[in-house]
């Protein structure tokens, strides 16, 4: 199914957040993660299904002022 | 030295990590600068790259407190989830809440600002709110939970220095009992040290030290000149006076007409 993330459409097989992570290439990486502009805990990913046309944020830590 | 939310942190020195040359240079300013707090954001992260894996091994070895912060957010919702996300990802309560109200001069969002700051409280965040010195805004912060105010010197970058000392000073008279930092528009150690002179318990900085032509050297800088407006406002300054008044004492000078 055609999801958006980050800004872009994607092309995913999987439906389960954490499973979706793993597809982009996030497994065992330090992200956090956002489904249509709602925080998405952890430990609730593998619990949260996603549909066509969500969007989904992945954010890493990053340089700030 | 400052204590925020009951963590007493050894330097009154807080440290953004961006905008600098390279990784090394940023390690070696954290180091002169004896910053005590780093600040940091959460950014996208596509699953190739890793760069949010690189910055946060780097940031590890700092040994500095972590502020992150909800930096480009324009909107309350997008600001409390920014900082849910910043929460889990740094694994702490502290949150320096940006709520950018105009593209312009990157002036807080203050009525974006008080109701993010009360979510966020009322969520169990620790919240630095980056705010304007207008006193009655801050005094709807602390009413909001906020144990610590930040407010701006000049805005984000510019260099420009306190462009309100009475609105700083009006700050530290009403709220006696509250941590003060200068967060934002220093561009050199002398208003930093102002900065102190006034009573604040610490300083933010990023630009004035990332952007510097030896970014190492100014952090020192900046680090010594917060140390002598701290010691100095201890001290308690004379106050100013308008007429002079002779040091050296005129009892017993020699009469030479």
């Amino acid at each position: 199914m055609k999801i958006i993330v980050n800004g872009e459409k994607v092309d995913v097989t999987e439906t389960r957040l954490s499973a979706i992570l793993e597809e982009l290439g996030h497994g065992g990486t330090k992200v956090a993660t956002a489904v249509n502009e709602e925080f998405v805990p952890a430990t609730l990913r593998d619990t949260t299904e996603l549909e066509a046309g969500d969007r989904v944020e992945i954010v890493a830590p990053r340089q700030g002022g | 030295m400052p204590v925020f939310y009951g963590t007493e942190i050894e330097s009154r020195m807080m440290l953004g990590t961006a905008l600098y040359p390279s990784p090394a240079i940023l390690a070696d300013a954290f180091q002169r600068s004896r910053a005590g707090i780093a600040t940091v954001s959460v950014r996208r992260e596509a699953g190739s790259d890793k760069a949010g894996q690189a910055f946060w091994d780097l940031i590890k070895d700092l040994d500095v407190a972590l502020l992150p912060n909800t930096a480009g957010c324009h909107s309350v919702r997008e600001a409390v989830t920014t900082a849910h996300m910043a929460r889990e990802l740094f694994d702490t309560p502290w949150i320096k809440l940006e709520v950018i109200g105009h593209a312009d001069t990157l002036q807080p969002d203050i009525f974006g600002l008080v109701e993010a700051a009360r979510i966020l409280s009322e969520d169990g965040f620790q919240v630095f709110p980056y705010c304007t010195e207008d006193l009655v805004l801050c005094e709807k912060l602390v009413e909001a939970g906020c144990q610590v105010l930040m407010p701006w010197g000049a805005p984000i970058g510019t260099g420009l220095g306190l462009n309100n000392i009475y609105g700083l000073r009006t700050l530290r008279a009403h709220f006696p009992d509250i941590p003060l930092v200068v967060d934002a528009g220093l561009g050199r150690p002398s208003q930093a040290a102002h900065a102190m002179e006034l009573g604040y318990d610490a300083v933010l900085l990023n630009t004035a030290v990332a952007k510097a032509g030896d970014p190492a050297v100014m952090a020192e800088a900046f680090a010594k000149a917060v140390e002598a407006g701290a010691a100095a406002y201890a001290a308690d300054p004379m106050e100013p006076r308008d007429m002079a008044a002779p040091s050296t004492p005129v009892l017993g000078k020699a009469f030479l007409e």
